[in-house]
């Protein structure tokens, strides 16, 4: 890994998505790459079902904040596409979006989802993933965050078998069967942002 | 060293395990739970029978880790600052006391309100205790802390406050952790007297409290969370606090040009303070939470501009910092937004989840509710506070744990009928029950509803401390059997659910109503732990 890695990401999403368990794999990559880490969680309330967001940092450099400035993110990874927008007071200038296709709608005044898409496709860098039909289409759709992971590895600075190794290390204990599906979904996602 | 990458929370916890933790104290309570739940996971807790239980309350809490304290050994009592309110009592006249083996009391306070009814900053409880406090920058610093703390406890016969936020609590970093020290031996205080506080033991322990503070003090001037870092620039010196220390030198990642001190022990050490001070023309005190060190700088009159902070309008006066708004108080462009973010966004409150019982008693009891005036449900801290949202709408009051039954019986002597308390199972064991006490003894007819999950479970489904014996309780607080009454929130039960509360808001006298069925989330996860033994065995 080159000395000079300097990478933050905002992963959000809608409680009870999942958001945590894609950043402690980003998390374990980045400390198995000798990188230093910082990610701060939402625990309590937003969990019930409101937005959330987790601010993930990695870099070779010791990092200060727990929280990334506004206008310096990286990347958005988002497990929903308004959720996506939410935070792109965050992002940096060539900031990257990765998001979900699907909207999860649990509020009664959700825009109008082509308003979401053309919203999106005002950012210069943006992926959207149908993450939950891939993984669907597996047979395995609650991989589906592994499968935006894999498409937001495209942009991360991090080796791929540092996030398989994450994967196994966050579902080993569920079985191979379980591992296997996610390691799988990684790079179907990887796959499909490439196209 | 091993690999190890927790939570500020996680990481606290460790290092008092390491320090020679024999017991941990807590009531759960967003942004501290996660100490008592580490403590609870580790197998070498369980090894060692670290006590681990959660407690009914954080009164409860801190005085049991006091009496381990007593007893020769070294305790950790934990909460959210709002249960330091409920614990004040304790923590107030353990500082009289003193403590023995070491004791902590770590606090996680909540600047923003991510998940509390107000920020209130427990420096000012450790300030107004007298006793020393102190506030990790990160979680290396957490995990550190508790081996120091311990010692300057033991040194000093005093409690001390561990002040924590939310972004520390819930933040994991990479962490070093050092060689495990061994729990200490029962013994009891050499003087028997020193936890009599009897008048006259009283004021000489006071006595002795403020003779420390100048201890305490020359303990802060050498801490190693307590550093002056010189800079050539003197135009500004800057005074930063906890965490705001990490948003201070996020702007300046090739190293910050001005003085700087860093706090992390108080009470505030006035040599490197003076230090700071005079040495510079302005200085910026970075702060989260109250404006507890700007106010002490300032002093009385208010100086001619030489202090900057919250007070000025340097910083805003309310809510966590974060680097862009330090930037902004160092005179930075602000990093501000590339992009601001589309108004077609719309905002998504917590909720909650699909199938959960309190939905079904909310409506249930709206229901029964519907032939009489808005206004009278008085709710509680938990989950079923969601109720106050759209589509229930169905509650009129939060504001501390238990007040649900006590401002309701206040408005039922004030004439309101019926007046109705909606408060979860935990919540009632945790300070309900003295309050039914009160409206059983005026006979105040309140119409309590206990919705009744089987669990704490807005802080993530921790046991709830009186499940199995709520209507034991009830009845024996003295509420007539017949008017204890036990439904299930279910939708297929909603006309004879609404039956019942009907029956019992006409009748002139105290009630009880347990609404009973299982958090739909602790099912699924006990459901999933069934499912995996199966599998397994």
């Amino acid at each position: 890994m080159a000395d000079n890695v300097k990478y933050d990401v905002i992963l959000s999403g809608v409680g009870g998505q999942g958001v945590l368990s894609i950043a402690a794999i980003i998390g374990i990559a980045a400390v198995n790459s000798g990188l230093h880490l910082k990610q701060a969680e939402v625990h309590g309330m937003s969990q019930r079902g409101g937005a959330v967001e987790s601010h993930l940092r990695y870099g070779s450099r010791p990092i200060y904040s727990d929280l990334v400035p506004h206008g310096k993110a990286d990347m958005i990874l988002s497990m929903e596409p308004m959720e996506g927008l939410r935070y792109v007071g965050f992002l940096s200038a060539d900031g990257v979006i990765v998001t979900e296709k699907t909207p999860f709608i649990n509020i009664p005044d959700y825009p109008e989802i082509d308003t979401v898409y053309g919203a999106l496709e005002q950012y210069p860098h943006v992926t959207l993933i149908d993450a939950q039909g891939i993984a669907k289409a597996m047979r395995a759709a609650r991989s589906s965050n592994m499968v935006l992971l894999g498409a937001a590895s495209v942009y991360m600075p991090l080796e791929l078998a540092q996030l398989e190794a994450g994967i196994r290390e966050v579902f080993g204990r569920k079985g191979e069967k379980v591992v296997a599906s996610n390691l799988e979904a990684l790079h179907r996602g990887r796959e499909a942002a490439q196209d | 060293m091993r690999k190890f990458v927790p939570l500020g929370n996680e990481a606290l916890a460790q290092g008092a395990l390491d320090a020679g933790l024999s017991g941990c104290y807590a009531y759960p309570g967003t942004p501290s739970t996660e100490i008592m739940e580490y403590v609870q996971r580790s197998q070498e807790a369980a090894e060692r029978d670290v006590h681990r239980e959660w407690a009914a309350n954080e009164k409860t809490a801190l005085e049991a880790a006091l009496g381990m304290s007593y007893a020769g050994k070294r305790a950790i009592a934990c909460m959210k600052h709002v249960g330091l309110n409920v614990a004040a009592d304790p923590f107030m006249n353990a500082a009289i006391t003193g403590a023995h083996g070491g004791l902590l009391v770590a606090v996680a306070d909540d600047p923003s309100m991510h998940s509390s009814q107000n920020e209130q900053d427990s420096r000012y409880f450790a300030q107004f205790a007298l006793v020393p406090s102190l506030e990790p920058a990160n979680q290396q610093e957490a995990y550190d802390l508790p081996f120091y703390a311990f010692e300057l406890s033991e040194k000093y016969a005093i409690p001390v406050l561990v002040r924590l936020t939310t972004r520390l609590s819930h933040s994991r970093a990479d962490i070093e952790t050092r060689a495990r020290i061994p729990e200490k031996e029962l013994n009891l205080p050499a003087n028997p007297l020193q936890f009599l506080l009897l008048p006259a033991i009283s004021r000489r322990n006071y006595a002795a409290l403020v003779e420390k503070q100048r201890e305490f003090e020359v303990e802060s001037e050498v801490s190693f969370l307590n550093r002056y870092e010189n800079g050539p620039d003197k135009r500004l010196g800057i005074l930063a606090c906890g965490l705001a220390y990490n948003y201070l030198m996020e702007n300046y990642p090739d190293g910050c040009p001005h003085p700087v001190l860093k706090i992390g022990q108080y009470p505030l050490p006035s040599k490197l303070v003076g230090r700071l001070v005079e040495s510079c023309d302005q200085i910026l005190v970075l702060e989260d939470g109250y404006p507890l060190v700007e106010e002490k700088l300032r002093g009385y009159p208010f100086d001619a501009g030489k202090v900057r902070g919250r007070l000025d309008g340097s910083l805003p006066r309310t809510g966590e910092l974060n680097p862009s708004l330090v930037a902004q108080a160092l005179g930075f462009e602000p990093p501000g937004p590339s992009y601001p973010a589309p108004d077609i966004i719309t905002g998504r409150p917590p909720q909650l989840c699909d199938g959960c019982p309190h939905g079904d008693s909310l409506t249930a009891l709206t229901a029964a509710l519907e032939d009489y005036s808005k206004g009278r449900v008085f709710s509680d801290i938990g989950c079923y506070t969601l109720g106050a949202l759209p589509p229930y709408s169905a509650v009129n009051s939060c504001v501390d744990m238990g007040a649900s039954i006590t401002m309701a019986k206040g408005a039922a002597d004030a004439g309101l009928r019926p007046a109705v308390a909606v408060i979860g199972d935990s919540t009632f064991s945790h300070s309900g029950m003295t309050g039914l006490l009160d409206c059983v003894n005026a006979n105040s007819p309140v119409k309590v509803v206990i919705v009744d999950n089987e669990t704490t479970a807005m802080t993530g489904g921790q046991t709830s401390p009186a499940e199995g014996h709520l209507e034991r309780i009830a009845v024996g607080v003295g509420v007539p059997e017949e008017h204890v009454r036990v439904i299930t929130p279910l939708p297929r039960q909603h006309e004879q659910n609404v039956q019942v509360i009907r029956e019992e808001l006409e009748y002139e006298g105290v009630s009880v109503i347990i609404a009973r069925r299982e958090c739909i989330e602790t099912a699924k996860r006990s459901r999933k732990a069934e499912k995996a033994a199966k599998n397994g065995g």
